[in-house]
């Protein structure tokens, strides 16, 4: 069980790899992705994206800036305008 | 017919221009690369952008569509926003590009249209300002940065559409080249605001439904800023793409001129040199037989 994760900028493509969860800050909300989650698109605010990488792992935060996600088929896709690790 | 000490000091300037377009040339390779990278980089956004764009433009259709997206309803007012280089030794690029902008403006103002012209880049001003010197407004200079990124791109879309938002005008268009190789650049004019369209996803998976978060207009209202903030990146990257790709092949030309200037006078060096002699000797010998 994978979700397929995408964090990209304008200017390049930060992450695309396979991740357990990924809880994001939506504007309306921090919402928790995992696989097989239904179709869905937000506004994001300013804030940490957290990684999963496995089931009880510790996550790795990713602060994006402003931009939006998207759940789709294919997994989750983050974009944002700036990217700080 | 040049002294002797001329042609020498000819050969010697030719030798080092050359050496200089070689050098540029070189560089202009080097940075190219870099330049193509940066552009492909750029892509998976401007896919992904373009894509969520297509399924919500279709979605929130008619009246209650953003201005961005449905205009202002008049096309009286054209913004063109022209894109340049800021360093010049890159051939016809910039001609080129005035060309296409200059050609853009005499057929929107033979319709009748007001046009503005928004420059960015620094090689472009002057021909344009004599072409039209009562349409230029505002310019953006992107010479002091290395290389023109995403805050720049920002900076530019978000006056433009501070513009748009006051009435300053109707339409706007970019006028920049595409990079299609070292050789060929190819100036375009697309328009920006109101953003056209896109066609939607040839096959909308049907049955998946979407929630939006906070609604489907709200997004697209969000979008829209960011999708010119990403056209107007995109158009920056091409011409970095494009001023070294042209560069490139400028520079090989001049080298190869030079090199072709430094045979011709090199031969015409030693000709009169041996001109020289001969005459010389004629007069020795012609001296010694008149005793």
């Amino acid at each position: 069980m994978a979700l397929h994760f995408e964090l990209v900028t304008p200017a390049k493509l930060v992450r695309s790899e396979d991740v357990h969860m990924v809880v994001v800050p939506g504007s309306e909300g921090e919402f928790g992705v995992l696989e097989g989650h239904a179709p869905f698109m937000s506004t994001i605010r300013d804030g940490a994206v957290q990684v999963y990488k496995t089931a009880g792992s510790a996550p790795e935060e990713i602060m994006v800036q402003g931009g939006f996600a998207e759940v789709g088929d294919a997994g989750l896709t983050v974009l944002a305008e700036h990217v700080s690790e | 017919m040049a002294s002797l000490k001329e042609l020498k000091g000819r050969i010697t300037s030719v030798k080092s221009t050359q050496k200089i377009t070689k050098a540029k040339q070189m560089v202009a390779a080097a940075k190219l690369r870099k330049a193509q990278a940066r552009a492909e980089a750029a892509r998976p956004y401007a896919e992904r952008l373009t894509a969520v764009m297509a399924s919500l433009a279709s979605k929130v259709g008619g009246e209650n569509a953003p201005r961005l997206l449905a205009g202002t309803g008049s096309e009286k007012r054209h913004l063109l926003v022209v894109v340049n280089t800021d360093k010049g030794l890159c051939g016809g690029l910039n001609s080129n590009i005035v060309r296409a902008a200059s050609a853009k403006a005499r057929e929107l103002v033979a319709a009748g249209k007001d046009v503005e012209l928004y420059l960015v880049g620094r090689k472009g001003r002057a021909p344009l300002k004599r072409n039209f010197p009562e349409l230029i407004g505002a310019n953006y200079d992107t010479s002091q940065v290395r290389e023109p990124g995403f805050e720049e791109a920002e900076q530019i879309a978000s006056e433009v559409i501070g513009m748009f938002e006051d009435g300053k005008f109707d339409v706007a268009h970019l006028v920049y080249p595409i990079f299609k190789s070292a050789l060929a650049q190819d100036p375009t004019v697309q328009q920006i605001v109101p953003v056209p369209a896109p066609e939607a996803a040839a096959s909308d998976d049907a049955g998946a439904v979407v929630e939006y978060e906070p609604g489907e207009e709200e997004i697209l209202e969000e979008l829209l800023p960011r999708y010119v903030k990403t056209q107007i990146f995109g158009a920056l990257l091409e011409i970095a793409a494009s001023e070294q790709g042209a560069s490139m092949t400028a520079m090989d030309n001049a080298t190869r001129n030079a090199g072709d200037l430094i045979q011709k006078l090199t031969i015409q060096y030693n000709r009169s040199r041996q001109a020289a002699i001969t005459t010389e000797l004629v007069e020795i010998i012609a001296g010694a037989e008149a005793l």
